[in-house]
């Protein structure tokens, strides 16, 4: 029975995820599974480049599923988002038919006849082959499901996010002319967010609220070794406990996972054996990205280091 | 288990974070799907169904800790002795039932409770003190001052009058059986008051903040104690969020008369082009530039700090503020309150320009000379201050200029309008130039201030 063994199938969707190169906490795997279970998109809030999008790639990789993206930015609307009519396809086929028309209307002897004849085709141009369907409209038509990626929800405008709560809520969309389109299968849904501003309560309140922080040191740990596999065991240990040693500073951006990764990946490329103090030094740029950051943090490289090698030691 | 589900959510609500009915529907969509099995998990799960901030999922886990952590009954002293002797005394038991038999004869005449606390089964026990917690409805707690009520209705419950009896009788006849009663008596009224008190902590906290923070809201800003002030600063963020949610949304007004063709030609390209619709251009409406003079001398500081804070809380509302500081001469503080912690910014403010007597006119002249540029016709001005002057000239003509200038000048006065004009008071011909004049001592004339001066841009 599948209630009796959630921690199973919670671990289940820990290992499938980590095998896509995707390491996640129990918290996140809760939220897949619970996402999965009760049909809910999931809203996942965090700083910058703890791997909010990345989870979403690694959920359509690990189901085999196609992922569709919709980036959300200010002024992005309807026609952009769900559906927009292809008008110069309907202009142009009005145009081909021009003649038709008229046999078919030929024999009509009054205006009213013609109308009425008309009618009997019904609305001919108003039908799916017009629609060019968005990203939004696309992930409903999936005959297999698909895992929809709405990406920094914050940068889009308050309109937009009430044009979600369809889609959110009942995996459906409404199309004036068509009627409502509902979800061959319903997809997961991951929403982004940066927390640029404040979201609606409505939207909220249809999707699970997941806040992926800074990760531990031992998680970290195991990320940069699952991403970047070439780098030694000490240099690892080093630079993570280094990372969070530079997390505790009041800095304007606090270096998170993606610029642990990319350290990482510098550091074997320059074939670094261990935490040096010129190493650092030279390669902080890739860890902090403004320059009064670094200035801020380069008077406590020296401490930082000593302290990183000794929790190596000891730990 | 549902029952124990809609505990939570009230413990919840209590602890501030919002449920909706729809949200703990889910919630319980989500724990019939992971079971009660993991505390682990289900603390996860209702992290991700019912919080949807960093604020709510911490007081949540809070209140989930303190929810299903239990007080434990307190075990008899004896009882590390009984485990002790354990090996003997399930030998004795064993060598002469006719004993045990004995004992069993004597608990059979006590009443339930006298049994059950005997019988030191700790399972059993909070099993009672649960089950008469529900029924002297124990979640309907309110106020501190209820606990003695409440811990006497749930040792009514369990039955204490009969113990109460058994006691009695037993005292005559088994002294020593009475004595180790007595004891675990003591330890039950220990754990029931827990219990209490815990439930007082988890249902009782929404409503005696509601009343604390009524009190808060009408006492006069600058006669708090200093413990209050933290739970003041507290109460102008809520105020804050409240503004910013009453007013962020940025609200667009059409202006007819400019068609935009782009979004027209759109709109009607399903009937060839043929406008049948019009759309118009939209203009963002204006959000309030708030130019703000604080004086920081005496008795208004206090005011002035909150006011502060309110004011620079407010960014989603608020395009552009200045705020400037005085008490004999005037400064800038936008800065210093934009990059440190509310604590450091005051302090800060008050080493630079909080010393000296208040001097209206100085200040005025020393912003008219240094920031004038600062206003614009979109700019409200706001004054803070008792237009206390220490009878120096109050230079209205340069509040007049600045009356001038700008959209409003607001000037908020600590004061009580019976004390306006009197003494040095220069209200009455500072008035003359304001759009508004407003009292303004207590959170809630803040507030209501605060709320006007957005709302005129709305």
């Amino acid at each position: 029975m599948a209630e009796n063994r959630p921690s199973a199938s919670i671990e289940a969707v820990e290992s499938g995820l980590a095998a896509q190169g995707y390491i996640a906490s129990r918290q996140i795997a809760t939220a897949v599974y619970l996402a999965q279970q009760i049909e809910k998109p999931i809203l996942v809030e965090g700083p910058a480049g703890v791997g909010k999008t990345e989870l979403a790639k690694a959920i359509a990789a690990w189901r085999g599923m196609k992922m569709i993206r919709l980036q959300c930015y200010e002024g992005l609307d309807e026609a952009k988002a769900l559906y927009e009519w292809k008008y110069a396809k309907q202009l142009l086929y009005t145009q081909i038919l021009k003649d038709k028309l008229g046999e078919v209307l030929g024999g009509a002897p009054t205006l009213e006849a013609a109308l009425n004849q008309l009618h009997d085709f019904g609305d001919v141009f108003f039908s799916k082959e017009f629609v060019e369907p968005r990203p939004l409209l696309q992930a409903l038509e999936q005959p297999a499901g698909c895992v929809l990626l709405i990406d920094e929800i914050d940068k889009s405008d308050a309109e937009f996010e009430s044009l979600l709560l369809e889609i959110l809520s009942d995996f459906q969309v409404t199309i004036p002319e068509l009627g409502t389109i509902v979800a061959v299968a319903p997809p997961t849904v991951i929403l982004t967010s940066n927390s640029e501003r404040d979201l609606g309560d409505a939207l909220k309140r249809r999707c699970l609220h997941l806040h992926i922080g800074f990760p531990e040191q031992r998680l970290e740990e195991r990320i940069v070794e699952s991403r970047v596999p070439g780098i030694s065991q000490t240099l690892r240990k080093q630079m993570v406990s280094f990372i969070h040693e530079v997390r505790t500073l009041d800095l304007k951006k606090l270096p998170s996972v993606s610029e642990t990764i990319d350290w990482a990946r510098v550091l074997v490329l320059l074939q670094a054996p261990e935490l040096g103090h010129e190493v650092v030094k030279d390669t902080l740029n890739v860890l902090l990205k403004y320059e009064a950051d670094i200035e801020a943090t380069m008077p406590q490289v020296s401490t930082f280091i000593a302290k990183a090698s000794r929790q190596n030691v000891f730990g | 288990m549902r029952e124990n589900l809609h505990r939570f959510f009230r413990a919840a609500r209590g602890a501030g974070v919002r449920l909706s009915p729809a949200e703990s529907i889910d919630a319980m969509r989500a724990v019939s799907k992971v079971g009660f099995a993991d505390r682990t998990i289900l603390r996860d799960t209702f992290l991700l169904t019912l919080a949807k901030t960093q604020d709510e999922k911490k007081a949540l886990g809070d209140c989930f800790d303190l929810f299903f952590d239990q007080p434990e009954p307190q075990p008899l002293p004896e009882d590390g002795k009984a485990d002790e002797q354990d090996p003997s005394g399930s030998n004795s038991a064993s060598d002469s039932p006719g004993d045990a038999s004995g004992g069993d004869e004597q608990a059979e005449g006590l009443g339930q409770l006298a049994q059950m606390l005997l019988a030191q089964d700790r399972n059993q026990i909070s099993a009672a003190i649960a089950n008469a917690a529900s029924a002297a409805s124990l979640s309907d707690i309110r106020y501190f001052t209820q606990r003695g009520i409440f811990s006497g209705r749930i040792l009514d419950q369990m039955g204490i009058q009969r113990l109460r009896d058994d006691l009695d009788n037993l005292a005559a006849t088994n002294p020593a059986l009475a004595e180790r009663l007595t004891k675990a008596l003591d330890g039950l009224r220990g754990t029931v008051r827990e219990t209490v008190s815990q439930a007082l902590m988890l249902y009782g906290r929404e409503e005696s903040e509601n009343l604390r923070n009524e009190i808060l809201r009408n006492a006069p800003l600058s006669r708090i104690e200093p413990r209050q002030v933290e739970q003041m600063r507290h109460l102008i963020r809520q105020i804050a969020r409240r503004l910013r949610e009453r007013y962020s949304k940025p609200r667009k007004r059409q202006r007819r008369g400019h068609l935009d063709v782009r979004r027209t030609i759109r709109r009607n390209a399903a009937w060839g082009g043929v406008p049948f619709l019009t759309a118009w251009k939209r203009r963002h409406r204006d959000r309030p530039k708030i130019v703000a003079l604080c004086d920081v001398s005496g008795s208004v500081a206090r005011v002035s700090d909150f006011f502060l804070l309110l004011i620079h809380s407010l960014h989603e509302v608020v395009d552009d503020v200045r705020s400037f500081a005085f008490s004999g001469h005037l400064i800038e503080v936008s800065d210093i309150l934009e990059s440190k912690s509310p604590e450091e910014a005051m302090a800060e403010i008050m080493s630079k320009a909080g010393f000296g007597s208040s001097d209206y006119g100085n200040s005025f002249s020393d912003f008219e000379h240094g920031w004038m540029s600062a206003i614009t016709p979109q700019t409200t001005v706001i004054v803070l201050g008792d237009a206390r002057s220490n009878n120096l000239d109050p230079r209205a003509d340069i509040l007049r200029r600045i009356a001038e200038r700008s959209k409003r000048v607001v000037w908020l006065n600590p004061e009580g309008r019976m004390a306006w004009g009197w003494g040095d008071s220069e209200m009455p011909r500072y008035s003359t130039f304001c759009t508004v004049v407003r009292q303004c001592a207590t959170a809630k004339q803040l507030e209501r201030a605060v709320s006007d001066i957005v709302a005129s841009y709305q």
